[in-house]
């Protein structure tokens, strides 16, 4: 029987990181996912996880040791966040390049300066073009769950690709709530043990691994990073249902809320879909016709799904934690890229909203709203909008 | 000149060295790297005078490549497919019987 514990989403990253039984995990603490390897230690030390648990100088040092571990064909997981995974960013590439499933659990948090703590999405949405898949949790049971998803995504034959699962600083990296722990025998059963076919150590039989790449073979490696990313769809479709089926939790790439007859769908990622499910119910009350999608799965990023999406909807209004500077943010670019060449396309509007873990209240979504409704109507609205901004003190 | 000991592996790799790319780019076929001559990106060369050579073995030695091997008579012997022109050979003989002289073509 599974069992039930209130937790914070820390610990359910550590929980999953405990049913996946990973062989090594090397981390650096960093706020707010420092409690992420202080309790897989604690697994560890207690002899309830048997694996190797590297302490580690940086996060640079963290993911270099997980690729050696990876890279010698053992599971392999750490968590970080922001700075840290900024520090991590070359070897990403290399994890990535060299197609080792590495799995980071990641509390989303803002990037200095200044120096921020609190939640947005800067940090993982800056690691975009690392080739990396990356899910967006929103909850703490979403938190466990899609690091479960993303070890046996990343494992897959077809995929072969590091994952980074990411649930929003202190909002859920340190906010109980209560999570299902999955038995450990239907884990088992859903993951199964990772059989490395490609990387891995046998001085019976010698590789090379990350070796140079000269002009003639670094633009066929990456379109393989690309190829993968592009087979990952599929293969987390599979995962999805073969996880539903499992553990009874319903996931999808890109999870719609009473679009159905919406005029405006406001779109956004993480502990912020929550909120938004609430405020669209709100709305409905009035009888607006508002829906809310959330994307659970940014990389590699649903561009079939953004299409269906957009055909329900005369307005997509994206909300965001994060900038892309003179543009937006990143998934008003990922949208404009799905739909710029369908023949009917709804309007996008973009909202920036929530940096550094200011609150995102229903009063800045009437705000968000306020702006859809007048591009509904037909008026001219600026593209990009900073939601929540204080005017006043610049 | 003595025949290069790398000739076996270069015709055995050349042979059997698939153009296939693979994930991660790993590379399958053990001693692969003998063939990428990198003795291209030398600018200058090593000039052996046999004449002055006592044999001391200190090129070979020292030569961080290995691009000197021995021939019959225990004299070295340069590679240039591999040798990058370090100059460390020329600067560690006892006897200057080998001095760094520029690449001309």
């Amino acid at each position: 029987m599974p069992i039930k514990k209130v937790m914070k989403a820390n610990e359910a990253a550590a929980w999953a990181a405990k049913l996946a039984k990973p062989k090594v995990i090397a981390a650096f603490p960093i706020t707010p996912s420092t409690l992420v390897p202080e309790k897989i230690s604690e697994f560890v030390a207690d002899g309830e996880l048997d694996a190797e648990f590297i302490k580690v100088e940086s996060e640079h040092s963290a993911i270099s040791a997980c690729v050696g571990a990876s890279a010698a064909g053992v599971r392999t997981f750490t968590a970080t966040a922001s700075q840290g995974l900024a520090l991590m960013h070359e070897i990403l590439f290399i994890a990535a390049g060299m197609r080792l499933p590495i799995v980071i659990a990641i509390g989303n948090r803002a990037l200095s300066a200044p120096i921020n703590i609190w939640n947005d999405w800067q940090d993982t949405i800056s690691e975009r073009d690392t080739g990396w898949l990356q899910f967006y949790a929103e909850n703490n049971q979403e938190a466990l769950d899609l690091i479960l998803i993303a070890f046996k995504v990343a494992e897959d034959e077809r995929v072969l690709l590091p994952a980074m699962v990411g649930f929003d600083a202190f909002i859920l990296t340190h906010t109980v709530e209560p999570v299902e722990i999955p038995d450990q025998e239907l884990v088992d059963e859903f993951l199964g043990e990772y059989v490395p076919k490609h990387a891995y150590l046998d001085p019976a039989k010698p590789i090379t691994q990350g070796a140079l790449g000269f002009p003639a073979h670094y633009m066929e490696a990456r379109y393989g990073v690309w190829e993968a990313n592009e087979a990952a769809k599929k293969v987390i479709d599979e995962a999805f249902a073969e996880f539903e089926k499992k553990f009874g939790r319903k996931y999808q790439k890109i999870e719609e809320y009473r679009t159905e007859d919406a005029d405006i769908i406001f779109v956004t990622m993480g502990s912020l879909a929550g909120t938004l499910k609430e405020y669209v119910d709100h709305l409905r009350e009035k009888g607006l016709k508002v829906g809310a999608a959330k994307v659970t799965v940014y990389r590699p990023f649903p561009v079939e799904e953004v299409r269906e999406l957009a055909k329900k909807a005369k307005v997509l209004a994206l909300l965001e934690k994060n900038v892309t500077f003179s543009v937006g943010g990143a998934l008003f670019q990922d949208f404009s890229r799905a739909l710029i060449n369908e023949s009917e396309k709804p309007k996008i509007v973009d909202f920036i909203l929530g940096l550094g873990g200011r609150d995102v209240t229903f009063k800045d979504l009437d705000e968000a709203l306020a702006i859809a409704q007048k591009a509904l109507n037909g008026e001219k609205v600026e593209e990009v909008n900073w939601i929540g901004l204080r005017k006043e003190i610049l | 000149m003595a025949e290069s000991p790398f000739k076996a592996d270069i015709e055995r790799v050349q042979k059997e060295y698939s153009e296939k790319m693979t994930p991660g780019a790993i590379v399958y076929l053990p001693g692969s790297s003998v063939v990428n001559k990198t003795g291209s990106w030398r600018v200058f060369m090593p000039e052996f005078n046999r004449d002055k050579c006592v044999r001391c073995y200190l090129c070979y030695t020292y030569c961080p490549e290995p691009a000197i091997y021995l021939d019959e008579e225990n004299y070295p012997v340069f590679d240039y497919d591999y040798c990058k022109g370090c100059g460390v050979c020329a600067n560690e003989c006892p006897t200057k019987a080998i001095v760094m002289v520029r690449e001309t073509k």
